[in-house]
């Protein structure tokens, strides 16, 4: 929770304890609150907090180590592919979920590092262009084989069944009040994610967080102090895949069907623009970002669909073209702007603290 | 029966016929199979897969399918390699410049036909490509001066995710004008194929392509060798600050870089599209990075490159495309067509970063 805590800007160091309670209370209470509107919003919160953990993967991998990864949607798509393969009608296998996440994770695992090895020694744009085109070649395999039942996908997908406790069923308490599926979702996923955010924490200041930190700044000065640059990056992949594919096995058992359409270039382009609207290496930064790019499309669909029917009498604008604009402009501007993103990582040290260090030393 | 004893079965192959061991050898029976006496053994069960594939007239054609894909490919991969030769960035959008022209060209010509139906296909081509062609290039201007240009000292991951998000505006914008739909490209050439070679065709389009990309490519070679811009082109590739030294205004040879590549992407944008018969807002997209993989292929940074790159992946996507079944034992059909690109990609950055004829050292993260 501290870690959470933490993120707010501005207000959370100021008075850290209340800002404290502020998202404590907004992150526990917001489904109830959407439910008031709709509950359609309690779904996008859902999505959002898919997107929270995807952008948290590929901010492992992208904001600490330094590598631009471009087809991260692929393991998304591996875990939530694992899903449909052990848990529906389509393999006429129903494993628990204890088993598949799990197995989703350890082959997104694998993937990256499947993706790790070959382009080991490729760096920024390069390494940005193969990746590209590893996602697209995951997704053109899962739309042409026999397998994964091709364009269509696997419909029916088993829903997140933990110990007896079957998420997608709406839990009746009185006669008059139910707690609705949505929100059970909701407050899972909010575990994994709350799960997350304490191990990125905690692998940031590690031994290995500091390795992929050295990594980034300087490759070759990271090789010279002794840091085995090969296993970190490979590391770095994996662990950012497994991110990846627990989330996809997560949004495979909440939509109950996958299908190759939901992982597009595009897809991997958003959560990238989430990780670098919030701040690449700062985990606030990043679920900010991913709150914010996830929830302001969907804002925009219910406010900006009217107001283009009031002033011109026709959907202009429809609500995917203004996702996409939204995006696009968002990375662009944040470029030109803010390139540390909204809520910049702080350096451990800077410049002027390690010049004051050094002379210290000397006198 | 071992279970890959059922693969060979299913090929209608007897595969204990082909698997026991000799008498008296002690070569497990799947080794025996891979044994190079045995090529003949694999020939046949390549053959029985799809033996009608297998003619010669298939091979050649699939050759010049894949000259005709491979020269528009170079033509994109010029303005790839150019930009990355002298910015070191790759420009995302270039792909989106050749869907830009290929849509305002399919517009002015629509619009064309419609005004004055007694215009020659001829003038109606000319007119539209003469359109697309100052659309694009003011398009690739504006975007290097509104968007590269600020980050160019920027650290290396910003200029190449604002031409990520660049593409996509671009995308955006078609889609905002033009929506989603596949628009066809009016059929402004003679649709009836000619046949060189019996069993062989290439349409009137695809001579065209072929026609225009190489005078376009000489051009350029010509352009950058031999007048005082190319010059300072190549002096500005070699190194920015020297060449301001030396009285060359790099902003402005950067600026005509991106409107000399944007106008091939226009060009290149038009014979996609009238080569397929149709436009819409994503289809810059895919010849965008199999040209920049073309150019990574020919040695990024290199013109000559770009030209051997494009037509090399052109004829290993097409060939390929109409082989993979039988080279995969059925696995693989020509859907994965786009693969090959990536795949080819990878190998080359893997295995010889600096292209077939690059000398460029490719790491400059």
């Amino acid at each position: 929770m501290n870690e959470l805590a933490q993120a707010i800007p501005y207000f959370g160091s100021r008075n850290p304890r209340v800002a404290r309670g502020i998202v404590l209370a907004l992150m526990l209470l917001a489904p109830l609150l959407a439910g008031m509107i709709g509950n359609t919003w309690i779904r996008v919160l859902d999505a959002a907090l898919l997107y929270v953990m995807l952008a948290l993967g590929l901010n492992l991998v992208v904001g600490f180590a330094g590598l631009l990864d471009l087809g991260y949607i692929a393991f998304y798509a591996v875990g939530a592919y694992t899903w449909g393969f052990l848990a529906s009608p389509h393999m006429g296998v129903h494993l628990p979920f204890w088993i598949v996440l799990p197995a989703g994770a350890g082959l997104a695992a694998m993937a990256g590092i499947l993706l790790g090895f070959p382009v080991l020694r490729l760096r920024g744009d390069y390494l940005a262009i193969v990746t590209l085109g590893f996602g697209e070649i995951v997704r053109i395999f899962m739309g042409n084989l026999n397998v994964t039942n091709g364009p269509q996908g696997i419909n029916m997908l088993d829903s997140l069944n933990i110990f007896g406790w079957d998420v997608s069923r709406n839990i009746q308490i009185t006669e008059s009040f139910q707690i609705n599926a949505l929100t059970s979702f909701y407050y899972v996923f909010l575990l994994f994610v709350v799960g997350s955010v304490i191990v990125m924490r905690r692998l940031q200041i590690s031994r290995i967080g500091r390795g992929w930190a050295a990594i980034r700044d300087d490759e070759l000065a990271a090789k010279a102090i002794g840091i085995n640059t090969r296993n970190m990056k490979l590391l770095a992949f994996a662990m950012g895949a497994t991110f990846g594919g627990v989330s996809g096995g997560l949004f495979g058992s909440f939509q109950g069907f996958v299908s190759p359409e939901s992982f597009t270039l595009l897809e991997s382009i958003a959560v990238l623009t989430m990780v670098v609207f919030g701040g690449m290496g700062n985990l606030g930064g990043v679920i900010v970002g991913a709150v914010a790019l996830s929830l302001l499309p969907e804002v925009l669909r219910y406010i900006a669909l009217p107001i283009q029917q009031a002033i011109f009498g026709k959907v202009l604008l429809d609500p995917e073209v203004l996702r996409m604009l939204l995006l696009s402009l968002a990375m662009i501007f944040m470029m030109l702007i803010r390139p540390a993103g909204l809520l910049p990582a702080n350096a451990r040290y800077s410049r002027e603290e390690l010049v004051k260090g050094l002379k210290e030393k000397q006198a | 029966m071992q279970p890959w004893l059922h693969a060979y079965a299913a090929l209608g192959v007897d595969a204990k016929s082909l698997i026991l061991p000799r008498r008296g050898s002690s070569i497990p029976a799947r080794l025996y199979l891979l044994a190079p006496s045995d090529a003949l053994v694999l020939y046949n069960l390549l053959t029985q897969v799809t033996p009608t594939l297998n003619t010669m007239e298939t091979l050649l054609q699939q050759i010049v399918n894949g000259l005709v894909v491979g020269s528009v490919y170079a033509l994109v991969a010029l303005g790839y390699t150019m930009v990355y030769g002298i910015l070191g960035l790759i420009n995302f959008a270039h792909g989106d410049v050749l869907m830009v022209g290929a849509l305002v060209a399919l517009q002015v010509a629509a619009y064309l036909q419609n005004t004055w139906p007694g215009l020659g296909t001829t003038a109606i081509l000319l007119i539209s490509l003469g359109a697309a062609v100052p659309v694009c290039m003011l398009m690739g201007y504006t975007i290097e001066r509104a968007a590269y240009r600020r980050l160019r000292n920027a650290p290396r991951l910003a200029p190449l995710i604002t031409a990520i998000g660049m593409s996509f505006l671009l995308q955006t914008l078609a889609m905002i004008i033009w929506g989603r739909a596949y628009h066809s490209f009016p059929p402004l050439f003679p649709t009836a194929p000619l046949q060189p070679i019996e069993g062989v065709f290439i349409t009137p389009v695809q001579v065209t392509i072929l026609v225009a990309s190489a005078v376009l490519m000489v051009a350029l070679v010509l352009l950058v060798n031999k007048t005082s811009l190319g010059r300072a082109m190549r002096a500005t590739a070699e190194n920015h600050r020297v060449a301001s030294l030396m009285g060359v205004d790099t902003n402005k040879i950067i600026s005509t870089t991106f409107i000399i590549g944007s106008g091939l992407a226009a060009v290149a944008g038009v014979m996609i599209s009238s080569n397929y018969g149709v436009a819409h807002y994503s289809m810059g997209f895919m010849p965008g990075l199999k040209a920049f993989t073309a150019a990574v292929l020919g040695g990024i940074g290199n013109l000559g490159g770009a030209m051997v790159g494009g037509i090399v992946l052109g004829l290993v996507e097409s060939i390929g495309a109409g082989y993979i079944e039988q080279l995969s034992f059925g696995l693989l059909n020509s859907s994965y067509q786009d693969i090959f690109a990536f795949v080819i990609l990878g190998i080359v950055l893997i295995f010889r970063p600096t292209g077939l004829l690059g000398e460029r050292v490719s790491d400059r993260a």
